[in-house]
């Protein structure tokens, strides 16, 4: 992919059900491999639980529920994305972490209106990559939480 | 200038500035405290001392005259006046105004206060302060206007450059056991320290001497300043507190805290593992590391845990400032200062406080003038309390001033569209001032300088609430206000026990659990159903039952053949039982808050880590029970359950619903209920006297409601008993409903004998029997032939079911019963016969005036001795004020017969002694 010189944005990628979605880098605190995560009766079904970060308690938000997919394979189990935002930690369930992309500004295109409702809340931007989409979430939206 | 001894500096010096305050207001109560003075002249003398050392020559040079206006104070050479005191307060604000300077630019600003010294040195002549007062009160209000604007922007975003950053970000921490080298280090660092101070203490009596030519104080002065530098010359002894701590970063604090979280996660790995080999030769070291990380963890924590009283340390000055600028007497009192909250609660309340506290100033207390006027005393009291109550910690900032007109504040809800005038008619004043918390609704009528720009009570509740905090507050028109604040210990320690529900653990925190009971499952029919609830009857009492895998929606891991395990929870008055799948051990957990995502949920408090590393949730008994409450409501009829809500805080009685044969349902007071039983028929014998059963080693006399018994059938009778204590009946019925929780109105008067009335539950008509008629026809005697008390009560209640129910019931309790269906029926009664031991008042009904009728009683001769106890559905802030107010001896909630019964005793016990001491 072509790099701008200027203006450009730096995004971390995952995989969820074969689509490539990326969170801005500068929310991601780490990266991990599948954890324990206990799960939290009565709450919102794409909440799936906590996890322990260290002694830190992370929020785990299954990306696939928000996203009204199907859930994953019982053999396969999710990869933590964990942010850092309004002062706590969140987790996001996703199938597979994938690279660190730049992605120029001006390469962000608008989200199309025909997309499905629970792809269009969660959206910011699309980029067009050679053969495939790359789709920017919001943080805010996707974890739930209002920004302020 | 090296960075780290400025910083050093500021930190030491904002501490004892904000100290300063505080202390200089005390003073100012108290002007013959030399030891409040001694300490305030120490602490501006370091001050200056330590601007002399590292060259800051302009806060030394406000320091340097602040300081000869105390030490002339000190020497009694100038009068300790409030107008000096004031230019001191100047001074110190002089000072903080240049370090903030400092703080921001690591330079001395070049803000010009010439005029403030020289007004300082003239005073330390012994000029007269209050000359300088008037001149400067533009300023000070300029000054305290500024400081309100901070603190506001505070409140909304805690950024930027804040005088308080530094204060904050330290904490105290004790040292006791660092070890001797250091100690010696420190003594000889003090006994430098001390030397330094001598010579600057000559330098600054010179000085002194120097400025002070005028006055003939001068030759007296270096007489009477012996005795307080003797006194300065072995500051050490004081200073033991001090000498035992150090400043440490908190930042060193949280990072040291993480460590030993994952110190404590390494010790469990390590402990699992050597539990699978007892005889290894680690096991020794292992507990012994497990022991010492405990210690460590809890120390750590305690590292975190501050006074209340450090939020407080700055509320004297402002309230000080406050009521010189707007001309009232305020006293501000202060209680439980050092109660211990964790540091990152206390910033989070250090800012809604002060607004608060503002507020109260501000717009609570009256001025003098008015206060006069109002028959209240001149000076107004804001009073601070905070305490531990549970796991919360209380605090309540209470004032004696005018209290929050509701009128106004719903006036303006309604033009904000927050409500409808027709729903507006509706409100208690109660509901209506919780409008206050709402963004925008400020109700000042002018916006002045400290407060009242409308973003004051709802930021207020949101921080709170933002740390698991709630808020409520309660008013009186011309009568003052209360703002109390429960907020939770977060990262406090707590012991809980460790359940197991579906394939989850969860933490109930030990608080609230009362005992657990675990029945074998060959026992599982001591749990009985009334309708779809079960109950467990736990020595004589009937404990609901909440299985907690249905209160958390997910799937039970027992089936019949596993144990049942009842946690038995306590939640205000109320127990309940909840059923666990299985219960673990105690354990102390840290509680950590509930994240953004979750909070929402009232069943959990928090989440924890346990030992093995897993997260659980806390439970919050409380929540769980309204959810569970909330449940059961939503069976019924909706838009019935709707009224009830209105009508709640009117008549609201739990009934038991039976079924009385030929298809009709009827109901009878659950208070007048004493137990529910089911024999087995071929035990029911006939007696002369109708049916009997041998029972608890007596007969038990039986009724039917329907009339017929039929003793062919193999199914249990259902039987209701009723009790005075000595004697029991039961009634048989044909089965048991339901108990449901009801707003109760009898609808139809009834004329049947063993009726009191038809009224709707759950949208069907149900008649509510009589008891005392059954009673009676299974024993014309009940009543009469015993001992009666002589006590004579008077029952005041516009219901008539109720009344008929407090006669029934009272009387089965061996009390005499008067009954008046209206105020103005009681008054007349009351009139002609005084007699009385007791008057029952009903709280709930306010058209009938019961604060008017109490006070009457209290007013008359000859009944105003006699106790008066209010009974109301539910006892809140606002009706337990209402009763206060008006006298009401005691309030009870309907209706808990043997506490009533005991209370009149009680109040008539007491009414006894009292005339006994009198007499």
């Amino acid at each position: 992919m072509i790099a701008s010189s200027q203006e450009t944005e730096q995004y971390v990628s995952f995989w969820v059900d074969g689509q490539l979605l990326g969170v801005p880098v500068g929310v991601v605190q780490e990266v991990l491999n599948t954890q324990d995560i206990s799960r939290t009766p009565r709450s919102k079904p794409e909440i799936a639980g906590l996890l322990n970060l260290r002694g830190q308690i992370v929020t785990a938000v299954d990306l696939r529920m928000s996203l009204g997919l199907p859930p994953l394979d019982d053999e396969k189990s999710s990869m933590n994305v964990v942010l850092r935002f309004r002062g706590e930690s969140f987790s996001l369930l996703v199938d597979e972490v994938g690279d660190v992309f730049d992605v120029p500004k001006e390469d962000v295109l608008p989200v199309p209106r025909t997309l499905d409702a629970h792809w269009l809340k969660v959206t910011t931007g699309v980029v067009r990559q050679e053969d495939r989409l790359f789709i920017i979430l919001d943080v805010a939206s996707v974890i739930g939480v209002p920004a302020s | 200038m090296e960075d780290d001894i400025l910083q050093g500096f500021l930190e030491e010096s904002w501490e004892n500035l904000n100290q300063l305050d505080s202390d200089i207001v005390a003073f100012e109560k108290d002007t013959e405290n030399d030891d409040l003075l001694a300490s305030v002249f120490r602490t501006i003398h370091t001050i200056k001392g330590t601007c002399g050392f590292i060259g800051l020559t302009r806060i030394g040079a406000v320091s340097h005259a602040t300081e000869n206006v105390l030490g002339k104070m000190r020497d009694r050479s100038i009068e300790r006046t409030s107008d000096a005191i004031s230019l001191v307060l100047e001074g110190i604000d002089g000072i903080k105004e240049l370090m903030q300077g400092l703080e921001a630019t690591g330079e001395e600003p070049s803000i010009d206060h010439k005029e403030l010294i020289n007004k300082l040195e003239q005073v330390a002549e012994g000029k007269d302060a209050s000359q300088f007062i008037g001149k400067s009160a533009g300023q000070e209000t300029k000054a305290t206007a500024s400081a309100g604007g901070q603190a506001e922007s505070q409140v909304a975003v805690a950024t930027g450059i804040d005088t308080s950053s530094l204060m904050t970000e330290s904490g105290e921490v004790d040292f006791d056991e660092l070890d001797k080298a250091i100690n010696e280090a420190a003594a000889r660092h003090r006994e430098k320290l001390a030397e330094q101070k001598k010579e600057e203490k000559q330098e600054a009596a010179s000085s002194n001497s120097a400025t002070g030519t005028g006055g003939k104080q001068t030759e007296s002065a270096p007489a009477k300043k012996a005795a307080p530098v003797e006194a300065d010359a072995h500051p050490s002894k004081k200073k033991t507190a001090a000498d035992l701590s150090i400043r440490v970063n908190v930042n060193v604090l949280d990072s040291l805290m993480n460590l030993v979280g994952e110190l404590v996660l390494a010790r469990n790995q390590l402990i699992q593992l050597s539990r699978d080999d007892e005889e290894s030769r680690y096991s020794a070291p292992i507990s012994h590391l497990n022991r010492v990380t405990s210690d460590l963890q809890e120390g750590v924590m305690k590292t975190r845990m501050q006074p209340i009283g450090n939020a407080w340390s700055k509320l004297p000055r402002l309230v000080r400032d406050l009521a010189r600028i707007t001309e009232k007497q305020i006293e501000l009192e202060m209680d439980g200062a050092d109660t211990e909250l964790d540091r990152t609660v206390l910033d989070a309340i250090k800012d809604p406080l002060t607004h608060m506290v503002r507020n109260s100033a501000d717009h609570g207390i009256e001025t003098t003038a008015e206060r006069i006027a109002a028959g209240k005393p001149e000076k107004g009291t804001i009073h601070l309390n905070a305490y531990h109550e549970g796991g919360h910690v209380i605090i309540c900032i209470e004032d004696d001033g005018a209290g929050i007109n509701a009128e106004r504040v719903l006036n303006k809800a309604i033009a904000n569209g927050l409500v409808s005038e027709a729903d507006a008619a509706n409100l208690s004043d109660y509901d209506i001032h919780q409008f206050i918390f709402h963004p925008g609704l400020s109700t000042a009528e002018k916006v002045s300088s400290v407060s009242g720009r409308g973003v004051g009570m709802d930021v207020v509740r949101t921080e709170i609430e933002r740390i698991g905090g709630t808020v409520d507050l309660l008013s009186k028109e011309g009568q003052g206000t209360t703002v109390r604040i429960k907020i939770p210990l977060t990262l406090a320690i707590v012991s809980a026990l460790v359940v197991q529900a579906g394939d989850q653990s969860f933490a109930i925190p030990q608080l609230g659990v009362v005992e657990l009971v675990r029945l074998a499952a060959d026992q599982a029919s001591r749990i009985e159903r009334i309708h779809d609830k079960q109950v467990f009857r736990l020595r004589d009492r009937l404990l609901p039952l909440v299985k907690l895998t249905e209160v958390l929606q997910i799937e039970s891991s027992n089936d019949e053949n596993s144990d049942i395990n009842i946690v038995v929870v306590q939640v205000g008055e109320e127990q309940f039982g909840l059923v666990v799948d299985e219960v673990f051990d105690t354990e102390e957990i840290v509680v950590k808050p509930v994240g953004l995502l979750l909070k929402d949920l009232a069943i959990y408090q928090g989440t924890t880590i346990l030992g093995d590393g897993r997260v659980i949730m806390i439970l919050d008994v409380t929540g769980i029970a309204s959810d569970f409450s909330a449940l059961n409501s939503s069976n019924g009829n909706r838009d019935l359950h709707a009224d009830d809500e209105k009508n709640a805080l009117r008549e609201n009685t739990s009934l038991l619903v039976f079924d009385a044969g030929n298809e009709t349902t009827m109901a009878v007071p659950l208070a007048l209920v004493s137990r529910l039983e089911e024999f087995p028929r071929d035990k029911i014998e006939e007696s002369s006297n109708g049916p009997i059963i041998q029972y608890r080693d007596s007969l038990l006399p039986l009724q039917s409601i329907s009339g017929n018994f039929d003793s062919s059938l193999t199914t249990p009778q259902p039987v209701i008993v009723f009790s005075d204590g000595q004697k029991s009946m039961g009634l048989m019925v044909d089965g048991i409903n339901d108990v449901v929780d009801e707003h109760l109105s009898i609808q139809v008067q009834s004329n049947r004998p063993g009726v009191l009335g038809t009224a709707v539950i759950n949208g069907k008509a149900t008649e509510v029997i009589d008891t005392q008629y059954y009673v009676e026809r299974t024993d014309p005697e009940w009543f009469q032939n015993r001992v009666t008390s002589h006590l004579r009560v008077l029952i005041v209640n516009s219901s008539n079911f109720f009344r008929q129910m407090l006669i029934t019931s009272l009387r089965a309790e061996k009390f005499q019963t008067q009954d008046a269906a209206s105020a103005s029926d009681a008054l007349n009664l009351l009139e002609n016969d005084h007699n009385f031991d007791a008057i029952i008042i009903d709280y709930d009904n306010s058209d009938d005036d019961p604060e008017d009728l109490t006070q009457w009683i209290h007013s008359q001769k000859q009944t105003s001795a006699i106790p008066v106890i209010g009974l109301c559905s539910r006892i809140t802030p606002p009706i337990q004020q209402r009763a206060d107010e008006a006298g009401c001896s005691t309030l009870l909630e309907k209706l808990n017969i043997s506490v009533l019964s005991s209370e009149i005793q009680n109040l008539c016990n007491q009414r006894e002694w009292n005339q006994g001491v009198s007499a």
